[in-house]
């Protein structure tokens, strides 16, 4: 692992060794390795292709890894059934949001919840959540389909949180979003790592929103991890930037 | 007009039973994207644990409850050791699937039991009731309306109100999202095969002494009824396949009361083209597109 972001010092939440995975024959993934902090906010970045979703796919079980290990918090999660990943406290917000279009706001909430024991406090986090998100408190009833695409992002984020997950992965949050409502998301990403410890690893083709939220930085090109460090510092490693992330 | 209000009730006493069988389909069309053609043999399986059981024992109540317990485990039995393993590429392999459980289900019951007619016998008394000089609706058919009225607010109460019934629509919507959010997808199809076929069980429960009696091929009309229904109400609605039910009893009770009841098996087929003709997705289809 090379060098990591300033928040090494809780320990690792997330650690990735040697990863490798992808679809059919061909990995998309060539050993990938990455590990992010507990309480810390990680963007992984990358042209289109890079293997960003794949990776996320990968640590989320969805996609099956030819080699390597995930460890969450310390524990191997190899062979550990997708539907058994959300009790271990990783909740993964997909691409293009899955908010279920045929069930309401309130239900679809109540299905992030359902898995807990404690119902009591996941009732105490859906109301949260209608605190966190104005807008989707007056849409309870709603169908998910009937939403904007900022409520729907609304929507998939506060489902996860209703979880009350140790991390978070974010598939593409910016995605066909304003950029205000972009801009209120980081903010809220922050708030809860500072107030609730929450660690997030988020991947983005919106570099710069992504850059600036995060703690730390991880490029990646072609499948493979090709500099993890502050983010800060890839802010400003302007032939990085002009390199890998055309900005 | 007697004759008219004794084939209305005829009619939706029909009606009732295939929208029951016609609800069963819609469950697992929505919840598998299957329609299984094997339900009316599954459903004739578990009338003869019934009359097994009631054979034994003497009492028709127990073989109910048999049937309805062998109806819900058949279905679980037929999703997680045979459904499952069907590649879905081709909507076809399903349904060759179905047909081929449908040939194995009925060669054994045949046998098993036999392949002639069985009297099934009743809790009631299927003597229509006068009322106001109209004979106009058995004990019987009473006790049809009501179970059907009772299990279809069950399974709305279970699919709109419960935890377990959230999930199961989750699970048919979205089985992707649903396992990242703990979903055991896989038990919740489980679960919607096994109530689908337990509804049919019931259907069949209802029905067959209403007909010929109890044969391996005693679904077989049924279900093509039952499957008009769930075509006419829309296969995604299960509010569209009561209503369907209920159009579809009430058509067969008025050709084969007026126009003689070789034409009822003609009836069916021409409701079911115009249907598809005029509305194929079903009356009840929404009108929007559904996928976003």
């Amino acid at each position: 692992m090379s060098e990591q972001g300033g928040r090494s010092d809780a320990g690792e939440l997330l650690t990735v060794r040697g990863l490798v995975a992808g679809y059919g024959a061909a990995p998309v993934l060539h050993e990938v390795d990455l590990a992010v902090p507990a309480g810390s906010i990680a963007a992984v970045v990358g042209a289109n292709g890079a293997g960003k979703s794949t990776l996320l796919r990968a640590l989320s079980g969805m996609l099956r890894p030819v080699a390597g290990q995930i460890l969450l918090a310390g524990e191997d999660l190899r062979g550990v059934p997708v539907e058994q990943l959300v009790r271990r406290g990783m909740a993964h917000v997909p691409e293009g949001r899955g908010v279920i279009g045929e069930l309401t706001v309130d239900e679809n909430l109540r299905l992030g919840g359902l898995w807990r024991r404690d119902r009591a406090d996941a009732g105490r986090a859906r109301d949260e959540v209608y605190q966190l998100f104005e807008p989707l408190a007056r849409r309870r009833q709603h169908l998910g389909h009937q939403l904007s695409g900022g409520e729907r992002q609304m929507l998939a984020l506060g489902r996860a949180l209703v979880g009350r997950p140790r991390l978070l992965l974010l598939d593409e949050p910016s995605l066909g979003l304003a950029p205000r409502v972009v801009a209120q998301i980081m903010a809220l990403l922050r708030q809860l790592r500072d107030s609730t410890g929450l660690t997030v690893l988020l991947v983005e083709q919106n570099v710069r929103s992504a850059l600036s939220v995060a703690d730390q930085g991880v490029v990646m090109a072609l499948g493979r991890v090709v500099r993890a460090a502050p983010a800060e510092r890839l802010r400003d490693d302007v032939d990085l930037r002009h390199a890998y992330l055309g900005f | 007009m007697e004759r008219f209000v004794f084939l209305t009730f005829d009619g939706l006493s029909r009606g009732a039973v295939y929208a029951a069988f016609a609800l069963a389909l819609v469950l697992i069309w929505r919840a598998a994207r299957i329609v299984n053609f094997a339900q009316g043999a599954m459903a004739v399986a578990a009338a003869y644990v019934a009359y097994s059981v009631t054979a034994a024992t003497g009492s028709y109540w127990l073989g109910f409850l048999a049937a309805l317990a062998a109806g819900l485990l058949l279905g679980a039995v037929v999703d997680r050791a045979v459904m499952r393993f069907v590649d879905h590429t081709s909507p076809l392999n399903p349904v060759i699937v179905a047909l081929g459980l449908v040939l194995l289900i009925q060669a054994v019951l045949g046998m098993i039991y036999g392949n002639e007619f069985r009297p099934a016998g009743t809790p009631f008394d299927r003597a229509a009731l006068t009322v106001g000089g109209f004979a106009v609706v058995s004990p019987y058919d009473l006790f049809v309306f009501a179970t059907v009225g009772l299990m279809m607010v069950a399974l709305a109460w279970i699919f709109a109100r419960t935890p377990v019934g959230l999930r199961m629509r989750a699970a048919a919507f979205a089985p992707e999202v649903s396992r990242l959010l703990g979903v055991n997808v896989g038990g919740m199809l489980a679960l919607g095969w096994a109530l689908a076929s337990g509804v049919g069980a019931l259907a069949a429960m209802l029905v067959i002494p209403t007909e010929l009696g109890l044969h391996p091929n005693a679904m077989d009309l049924v279900f093509v009824s039952a499957f008009t229904a769930a075509v006419v109400g829309g296969l995604d609605s299960p509010p569209g396949a009561v209503v369907g039910g209920l159009v579809v009893g009430l058509v067969l009770s008025y050709v084969s009361g007026y126009a003689g009841s070789d034409l009822t098996p003609l009836a069916v087929l021409v409701l079911l083209l115009a249907v598809l003709l005029v509305r194929p997705g079903g009356l009840f289809a929404p009108v929007t597109a559904r996928r976003v």
